[in-house]
Formats: structure tokens, sequence, C-alpha cells
């Protein structure tokens, strides 16, 4: 099939369409409003259910209801609006129903702005609400990835009767670029319902869905469950990407739009003689924290870029566990790192390295001083 | 090849359209192409802008920070892209609407009339006979292509044909003339660096 240009935002809502979504709920929000605006138009047209709630309260709440009903769903926001679904997406994943939740980053705190972020890693990753709940999430660095996930999406939210959480950002929402759309898939029968959906009890047992387990023993059971699951995916759907890390002495370390910009500093920084590469998760919980372990005992520095204050520095941390120095660089309230101040700090990161007077391995560059931009954050 | 275009003007200057149109016609080349606009609340009054990375390889960074090209509709978008033009980079800018000399003198500079082409384009079919400059955008960008050969100005008129929203399905035939008008500017005028 030919490709097609696809903004980020509506290329998302096409490819659930064509997973099969039965039901769109959520509220209006920058940078993600075209997502919602699509599923308004689309959605009726093919006899699915679009609305537009009172909040992201009630959109999460009738997200919850329809999942209990065992009908494919989702719902999409940014920042502040997922900032309020937290408590409903907890109850979610204590009841161990599947839903897609699409997150188009923007900048915070608060009220913030509606420019690109990574501000939400912490929050979709580590606190997806209150207990244990936990999240399959996922970070697009291309608007053709962020379909692909959509499309897949349901499937794994169903299989492991979890949150699957696509993690983009303003940019990865605004930009356009060519896409090849996925097949068209027809939404589930009546046959195809999970065997837990709530769809009526006539002629049979009554079926109950809920997050609510009163006895200490009980919930722990549930607990138990759920974190099986969860070690299910950990075992199962780990992706990463990595670009020129074979002859890597130095390593970038990012993730969705951020990832793809290391990209061109990668270019850059190769031209300037630097031998480095990338490391990008593309699920970022779970953490590829095996593969990236491997390649901290290869290089001699990393260096992680976030739109954030250093939040997925922690799983690097983790995960290199002190094989490598590790340095941060990030950009905060919606500005975006661009590849040359990238590649400066990889620059810098060399000049910085102990040991046996590192050099670049061409023209005999000897690296640039430190630049540390003024709303740069080292960590 | 990898070029990277900034297209800035107005709100309603038609910016963001003619950078769309670009990135189709790229597409269609068998480039890898994005389109990035500028969202916010600066697109009701104030400039909006585009920014089209056409490539050979695969793009990283779809963001710059010093465009190979830029086209400025109005005086502000001059002010703010004059400086970040790469060295020997082209600049295109609306003649009809900026008075002001271009200070730069290492860039390509091609000054455009492209609210005057524009108009005398709309007037030949308007009712009334009165033009309008609303397709300042195209003409511009019908320099752009000429003087670059980024894309073929026949893949630009394909991409016209294809996405002209239908409601201006009757503005199809002045678009594709000032598309060939904005291309005709670089042959008419001596360009030096």
């Amino acid at each position: 099939m030919a490709k097609e240009l696809w903004k980020g935002n509506e290329a998302m809502a096409e490819a659930a369409l064509r997973a099969g979504v039965e039901a769109y709920f959520g509220y209006p929000i920058t940078p993600q409003t075209e997502l919602l605006e699509y599923m308004a138009r689309e959605m009726p047209k093919r006899g699915r259910v679009f609305l537009q709630a009172e909040s992201e309260l009630g959109a999460i709440n009738m997200l919850y209801g329809a999942a209990c009903g065992g009908v494919r769903c989702m719902s999409s926001s940014s920042s502040p609006g997922i900032s309020l679904m937290t408590e409903g997406l907890s109850y979610i994943a204590g009841t161990e129903v599947p839903v897609v939740l699409v997150d188009i980053m923007r900048g915070g705190p608060g009220l913030g702005n509606i420019q690109p972020s990574q501000g939400d890693y912490f929050q979709m990753t580590k606190s997806l609400g209150h207990g244990d709940a936990n999240a399959l999430v996922f970070a697009p660095s291309s608007v053709q990835e962020a379909v692909d996930m959509v499309y897949n999406a349901f499937d794994l939210a169903e299989k492991y009767r979890c949150v699957v959480v696509i993690l983009g950002d303003g940019m990865i929402g605004q930009m356009m670029e060519p896409v090849e759309m996925p097949p068209e898939r027809p939404p589930l029968t009546e046959e195809q319902r999970p065997d837990w959906a709530l769809r009526g009890a006539k002629g049979r047992p009554p079926r109950i869905l809920t997050s609510l387990n009163l006895t200490a023993e009980g919930l722990e059971r549930a607990n138990q469950r759920i974190q099986a699951r969860l070690a299910e995916i950990r075992k199962n759907e780990v992706r990463w990407e990595e670009e020129m890390t074979a002859d890597a002495d130095l390593l970038l370390v990012a993730f969705g739009t951020v990832g793809r910009i290391c990209k061109s500093a990668l270019r850059l920084a190769r031209q300037a003689g630097y031998r480095v590469g990338l490391f990008r998760p593309i699920t970022v919980w779970p953490f590829p924290e095996q593969r990236l372990h491997e390649l901290a005992g290869q290089v001699r520095g990393i260096l992680v870029v976030e739109m954030n204050a250093g939040q997925m520095l922690l799983d690097v941390k983790a995960a290199v566990a002190g094989r490598a120095p590790v340095r941060f660089y990030g950009r905060l309230g919606g500005v975006v790192p661009l590849p040359d101040e990238i590649a400066e700090q990889v620059a810098s990161l060399a000049a910085s390295l102990p040991g046996d007077g590192y050099r670049p391995a061409r023209n005999g560059h000897q690296g640039v001083a430190p630049v540390v931009a003024s709303a740069a954050v080292k960590a | 090849m990898h070029e990277e275009i900034i297209i800035s003007g107005f709100g309603g200057q038609g910016a963001l359209f003619a950078g769309q149109l670009l990135a189709y016609a790229g597409m269609e080349e068998g480039k890898h192409v994005t389109w990035i606009p500028s969202y916010g609340p600066e697109m009701r009054g104030g400039t909006a802008h585009c920014t089209v990375v056409i490539s050979d390889d695969p793009v990283g960074s779809p963001l710059v920070r010093h465009p190979s090209a830029v086209i400025a509709l109005n005086l502000p978008s001059l002010d703010k892209y004059e400086g970040l033009v790469k060295p020997r980079g082209l600049l295109i800018y609306n003649s009809s609407l900026i008075q002001r000399p271009v200070y730069r003198t290492d860039l390509r500079v091609i000054p455009v009339p492209a609210n005057d082409i524009s108009v005398e384009e709309t007037a030949r079919v308007s009712e009334n006979g009165m033009g309008d400059a609303r397709l300042a955008n195209v003409v511009t960008l019908g320099t752009l292509v000429q003087a670059t050969g980024i894309v073929r100005l026949e893949t630009v008129e394909a991409a016209l044909r294809a996405h002209l929203p239908q409601r201006h399905l009757r503005w199809l035939e002045p678009n594709l003339a000032a598309l060939r008008r904005g291309a005709l500017v670089v042959a008419e005028r001596v360009v030096a660096y």
C-alpha cells in the first residue's frame, strides 16, 4: 500500500480505528486534540461510540466501564489531563481490564504550556496511579512507529489485561510524516469477547469485576496475579533500537522524539570523529535494562538526553549499575534539544572521561568545551 | 540531498499549507520527509511557521536551528530568520510586504512580489475582477522549487491537484498559475550571491 502523509495525532486515531476500536472517550487538550477530533468525525461513520466527556475524570471512568464490557476502547489526552485520569487508571489496573491510552506530553508542571515535553515519564512508568499499578508503555519516535504501536496495543492490552500507554509528545502529535497504514480489522465479534466481560448474565452465573478486595489475603492474591502478568510483559515485550553501537565507545540514550533527534546528533558527532552509538528504548516500561547493562560494559561513557529534569536517567543508572559514567543533558518546559547542542554534549562527555587521553577517532578533533544551556540540568 | 526549509508568515498567509505541499511532493518523489508546524497561541494574528525536511536519508531531527532555505512571507518572519539561514543558503522574501533590504551578504536572496502576483492571478477568475493576496504562499513555493530543484514543479502541481481542499477547488487553476509565476521569478531575475 502506498504511503500517505499523516499528522501524528490523526494517524494514531486512524490506526486505532483500523485495529477495531469500538469506543473512544476523551476531553480536548492541546497538543493532542486532533486525535479526539478525528475520532469525533470518524467513529460515528463506522457505527462506533465517540463520547466527549465533561472532563478527563468522566472520560477515564467511561473507559473503565467500557473495558469491563469487553469492548476495544481507548482514550487520549495530554499531561494535565492524564493527571486527572490517574485515579481511574489505578482502578482499571486493579480491576484487570484492558484499555489503551495515548499521552501526548506537554510542558509542565501544572498547566505549563503546550510545547513538547517528556515530563510524564515517571507518571506513566512509575506511578500510573496509587497502589502497584503499572502499564505497558511504548514511546514512539516517528509517526509510523506511533501508528504501529497503537494498532498492536489493543491485542497486548487484552492479552495481559492491562493498560497500554503510547507515550508521545507534542512533536509526534503535531508533525506529519509518510505512513503506511495497517489493514482494517473488524471489531470483535460476540464470540471473541473475553470470558470475564460483563455482557449481561442471562442464563449464566454473574461475573464480578472490581478493584475492591477487603481481605488482605484476597487483595494480595489479586496483586500477585497482576504482578505475574507484569512479569510476563517483562519477559516478552521489551523492545529497543540501537544505531551504530557495534564499534561505539560512547553511548547516547534517549527515548521518543529525543531518540530521533539524537540520530541527527549521532551523525554530527560521528563526522567529528566520535565513536558514538545510540540506544533508544522503545518500551520505557518495561525498560530494556539487560541490553543496556551489556552495552554499558563496552562503552567509556553514557549521555542520557531527555526533555525533562532526568527521569529515565534513573532507569539508565540502575541498568548501567556503575559500569560506565552516566551524564545527563535535559531541556525543560517544552524546549526541544537540537542536534548541534547534543553533539556538543557528546564532545564534552568525551573530553571529561578519565584515562588514556581519549581522542576522537578521526581528524584530531579535541572536543568542544562543555556547553550547558541555561535551562539544562546536570545530573 | 538533505534540505531543511522554514516557511513563515502571518497566520492565514498559508505558510503551513505551502510546507505541506512541499512535503507531499517530496514524498511522491520517494524522499524522506517531515513537516512540523509551530503550534500554539502565536498562530492567531502573529506569525506561524513550519519546518520541512526533505532528504535522501531517514530524517532524524524534524526541527532545525539553521535552515538551508527560508521563505519569509512577512517582515516579522524576515526579522526572525534572516540571521538563521545557513551561510550560502537561500532566502526568499515577499517583497510586496517587505520594503527593507536584506542585510546578510552570504545568502542567495530572491525577492518575490508575491502578493502582487497573487492579486493578478486571482483577479482573472474572480467575479468582480478584484484579486487578493491569498496565493502568496504558492507563488513563493514556486520560486523555492525552481531555485533549488528540491522537487520538480510538476510534482508540486500534482500535490496541489490532490490536496487543495474541495471547497477551494475553483482556486485550483489560479494556484497552478501562481506556482508557475513564482517559478518564473527565478528565470527573470539575475540572482547574485
